[in-house]
């Protein structure tokens, strides 16, 4: 009996193990510890968090592995960590670091223009971003295990969080009741493989865990982002950039576990202390979209 | 291995199992349950256990589903579950059953079994493997090897009292572990197609509930 490594079950099953969860950005070794003791069922490493990155400026780019290696160290829970689009040298750092998952994420300055990292060639999974469905099944096709909808990272406004999840799950609506005439010309308009786009109409969603992220800052967004159907929430700035970091992550973990009770929702809403301050999505120069980002 | 001889078969229909659904893999093993029809629900808070003849703990991550059982009021109530009525665990569920995970973090205690966490490394080790399981046989009379699928996957580090291995991996290793009522797999029945273990499990609650 011969054992397989790394086949694309195993690393979309892991997502699969991290649903109904939250995955928390963390800069530090103590944020990752802070992260799991609230309840994250993985956290994301990365540099600065999106609300950093935007108030620096500058060229976002890949953790430090020192970094990245003490993160591993203290937590139990999976590991995740940012590489920049297309940017399949510092992916392939982060497998050589043995991360648990890659994101390639438009949070940091995008590598290459014109292509994504080709993730078929990678032993570690990849979560990828994405605003609608052609953009969720490119990704898919170059080897993406997980998706995550995009929203405005950094932002702390949850508006374009709900806009691509509610982009997605409609064009997905769409394709299942379409004629079956009608699906190559659909394929072709939203720039989706038709290998996919048929398996995802055969299963009624994406054929991988869909993750929201990008702007959630509360219990309630969290839920909110649940009962329109995501696999589960990824928190940036939300947590680290609020007043009681360790309060509001855990009361986010319970709030994408009990999505469906407000009674539960009111009271772990209670007395979090300061939210993070955000930014409205509406103020943002077109420049400053991170979720623009992505071909 | 244990070879567990064929047993009078209950309608599943009879029966209703829970899935702990605090976080994990819960609907991948609803659907198979719904599948070989039997009758489900989803457990996030301790009045939801009642009127079940079984349990299962999802895959996941152990100490985000322990410490929301603790937060939640759960951590009692299932211990006590789990010494009448039949519980299966799942990687993270296998994690809870133990009595120990060589780590501090909430744990039911309930099986004779400790584990190593992470046994195989992390999600780069994580892999495929043909399982040769003999007590299925009493649940599909065709002996062929189920299919484990190993994600940053806990070993059953050792086995005490009347525990029983139903599965190791060609080296040794033990995988599958049945107490009574409970059942431990290292692996994820709930990724695959094949429903043999769900049955099985099935058939122990329906057996315990009936005794």
């Amino acid at each position: 009996m011969e054992s397989q490594v790394s086949t694309f079950k195993t690393k979309k099953g892991l997502a699969q193990m991290l649903k109904g969860g939250v995955i928390m950005d963390v800069v530090t070794a103590e944020h990752a510890k802070i992260a799991e003791d609230a309840g994250a069922v993985a956290v994301m490493a990365l540099e600065r968090v999106p609300a950093d990155i935007r108030a620096d400026g500058g060229v976002a780019r890949m953790s430090d592995p020192e970094l990245i290696i003490q993160i591993m160290e203290t937590v139990s829970i999976p590991v995740m960590a940012k590489a920049r689009i297309g940017h399949f040298v510092e992916a392939q750092i982060l497998q050589a670091l043995e991360v648990d998952y890659i994101d390639e994420s438009e949070v940091l300055t995008p590598a290459d223009e014109a292509y994504h990292i080709n993730k078929h060639a990678f032993k570690t999974p990849f979560v990828c971003g994405c605003r609608n469905l052609g953009e969720a099944l490119r990704r898919i096709g170059e080897g993406a295990a997980m998706i995550r909808t995009k929203g405005e990272p950094g932002t702390g406004d949850v508006v374009e969080a709900v806009r691509h999840a509610r982009t997605v799950f409609g064009e997905v609506k769409m394709l299942i009741n379409m004629p079956e005439e009608e699906l190559m010309t659909f394929a072709k308009n939203i720039g989706a493989p038709y290998q996919l786009l048929l398996e995802t109409r055969e299963l009624g969603r994406l054929p991988v865990v869909n993750f929201a992220a990008g702007g959630i800052a509360t219990p309630a967004d969290a839920a909110l982002m649940m009962q329109l159907g995501v696999d589960g929430v990824f928190v940036g700035s939300g947590i680290f950039k609020s007043g009681n970091p360790a309060k509001r992550a855990e009361a986010i973990v319970k709030a994408v576990t009990h999505y469906e009770n407000p009674e539960i929702l009111a009271e772990i809403s209670r007395n979090l202390g300061e939210p993070m301050v955000g930014r409205n999505v509406t103020d943002l120069e077109d420049n400053e979209r991170m979720a623009d980002r992505g071909w | 291995m244990t070879k567990i001889a064929p047993r009078q078969l209950v309608k599943s229909d009879q029966i209703k199992v829970g899935v702990l659904a605090l976080q994990g893999s819960f609907l991948e093993h609803l659907y198979i349950l719904q599948r070989i029809g039997v009758k489900t629900t989803q457990v996030r808070l301790p009045e939801q256990l009642e009127d079940l003849d079984g349990l299962i703990i999802p895959g996941g991550e152990s100490t985000t589903i322990g410490k929301l059982a603790v937060d939640f009021g759960l951590l009692e109530p299932l211990k006590q579950f789990g010494k009448k009525k039949a519980i299966w665990g799942t990687c993270a569920g296998a994690i809870l059953l133990s009595k120990d995970a060589h780590r501090s973090q909430p744990l039911l205690e309930l099986m004779d079994i400790t584990v190593d966490r992470n046994a195989f490394g992390r999600q780069i080790a994580s892999f495929e493997i043909d399982l040769d399981i003999p007590a299925l046989e009493s649940v599909s009379p065709e002996s062929r090897p189920f299919h484990g699928v190993f994600i940053r996957a806990p070993l059953i580090a050792s086995v005490d009292g009347d525990g029983k291995v139903l599965a190791a991996l060609p080296d040794g290793r033990v995988v599958a572990v049945q107490q009574g009522q409970l059942l431990a797999t290292a692996f994820h029945p709930e990724l695959t197609d094949d429903d043999r273990v769900h049955r099985y499990f099935v058939q122990l609650a329906a057996e315990n509930t009936i005794n």
